[in-house]
């Protein structure tokens, strides 16, 4: 049977939730054995070619953000939100009740022992949304592994699942959202 | 079946008199999802999550008097559906991140969502602008976590006697208020010992300084889930609930 091609991402993350799928250890080895890797921070592939599986960690909370997820539901045909802040917006998306402008000015302009340099404008930078939205509010999203991160465990029973063609099945334990 | 019996998902359950269908449930060992209700104080009926089907029809169990004869549905995809929706609202209603809440693991609305299988909010967060108040010395009020059960108000009323919250408002601007003239906790005069310093299903009202004295991954839904422990407090006798001075007559 060919291997399913799996493609990962972290926007609005922290890459804990890359870590903790790292955590699966020795039975990674196993994993490799079903499935291959297309672009990840591992392979260092820019872009997601044609895929079966797009991980996907952190919400989203610029324009940049938005591409590389649309990218992800073009060429995935079952797209995963991955940990809290892809499924919630999580802990960057406590700045959503607060003015953007706002906060770049304290950041960057105002706040006392910070550098002053002036609120970045160089166009390679993407520019910040006004709010940060968890994955669904801007594609279809086919699955959530909910946790921050994920347990090491619900990672390997969600992707064997899905490995085996069974609907995946978490249970207690492995739905965690802290 | 016997004069005081009704079905619960096709086997009987007993009931006394004056009990909720939940009530005769839960005494007799067996499992309806709930949240609002809390076995100390008189069922408030708002969260919905108890909705059983009572001959084809909804109603929160909670509230609804145990009858013989009643043939209920409870834990039916149906149902359990619903209940999974109504989690969702509620997390998508208030701005709940688990990750830093020192609540985690204890807290029931978490814990229910767990049980349902809840794995995403589905709904449009609404990210809403609500304060904290850490205006007294041993106790805060984080109102983005709170889920409007009125727990806190009931308890604060029906066993402390002080009525130091309150709900204000209708629909989506209903809100949790305190009772004092600044409208801050610190000017009121709740205690640490008090019954509705301690009732919070959620992390709105927490004691300071003790948030994790018990680690995450240690806590009572990290250990078993909700539905194998809400058992635990289970026969729920009754007292009555009486007003405290400062109410009577207000309702």
């Amino acid at each position: 049977m060919a291997k399913l091609r799996v493609a990962t991402t972290s926007l609005a993350g922290c890459f804990g939730c890359h870590m903790s799928l790292l955590d699966i250890d020795e039975r990674l080895f196993e994993l490799l054995k079903h499935i291959e890797f297309d672009r990840t921070p591992l392979t260092d592939i820019k872009h997601c070619g044609p895929c079966d599986i797009g991980l996907i960690e952190g919400g989203i909370c610029n324009a940049e953000n938005v591409e590389v997820l649309r990218e992800f539901r073009r060429n995935c045909k079952i797209l995963v939100a991955v940990g809290a802040c892809a499924v919630t917006g999580g802990l960057p998306a406590q700045r959503n009740h607060l003015d953007l402008g706002a906060c770049l000015t304290e950041v960057y302009l105002t706040e006392p022992g910070l550098a002053h340099g002036g609120i970045p404008n160089d166009p390679e930078l993407p520019l910040p949304l006004d709010k940060v939205h968890p994955l669904h509010e801007v594609v279809k999203v086919d699955y959530f592994l909910p946790g921050c991160p994920p347990p090491a465990d619900a990672f390997w029973q969600f992707l064997t699942d899905l490995v085996a063609g069974r609907t995946p099945e978490l249970g207690h334990g492995l739905i965690k959202y802290d | 079946m016997s004069e005081n019996t009704f079905n619960l998902d096709g086997s009987p359950v007993p009931f006394e008199p004056g009990q909720t269908v939940l009530q005769a449930a839960l005494a007799a060992d067996r499992y309806i999802p709930h949240l609002c209700y809390h076995p100390e104080f008189k069922p408030h009926g708002s969260c919905k999550v108890c909705t059983v089907k009572v001959g084809g029809r909804t109603a929160a169990s909670c509230t609804f008097p145990a009858q013989a004869g009643l043939i209920i549905e409870s834990n039916t995809e149906e149902m359990n559906a619903l209940r999974r929706t109504l989690v969702q609202m509620l997390f998508a209603e208030g701005n709940h991140f688990c990750p830093s809440c020192e609540k985690s693991g204890n807290c029931l609305l978490q814990a229910l969502g767990y049980d349902l299988g809840v794995t995403t909010a589905g709904f449009r967060h609404m990210f809403p602008d609500r304060p904290v108040d850490a205006s007294h010395p041993d106790l805060w009020i984080d109102f983005n976590r709170c889920i409007l059960c009125e727990l806190c108000v009931r308890a604060s009323c029906e066993v402390d006697g002080k009525c130091v919250f309150a709900l204000s408002g209708r629909g989506i601007t209903k809100n949790l208020v305190v009772n004092s003239p600044s409208g801050l906790l610190g000017d009121t005069d709740i205690s640490p010992d008090d019954k509705a310093a301690h009732v919070c299903p959620v992390g709105a009202i927490l004691p300071k300084r003790v948030g994790f004295a018990v680690p995450i991954g240690e806590r009572r839904f990290d250990l078993s889930p909700i539905s194998a422990q809400a058992l635990a407090d289970a026969p729920r006798s009754q007292t009555p609930a009486q007003p405290c001075s400062s109410c009577e007559g207000s309702e």
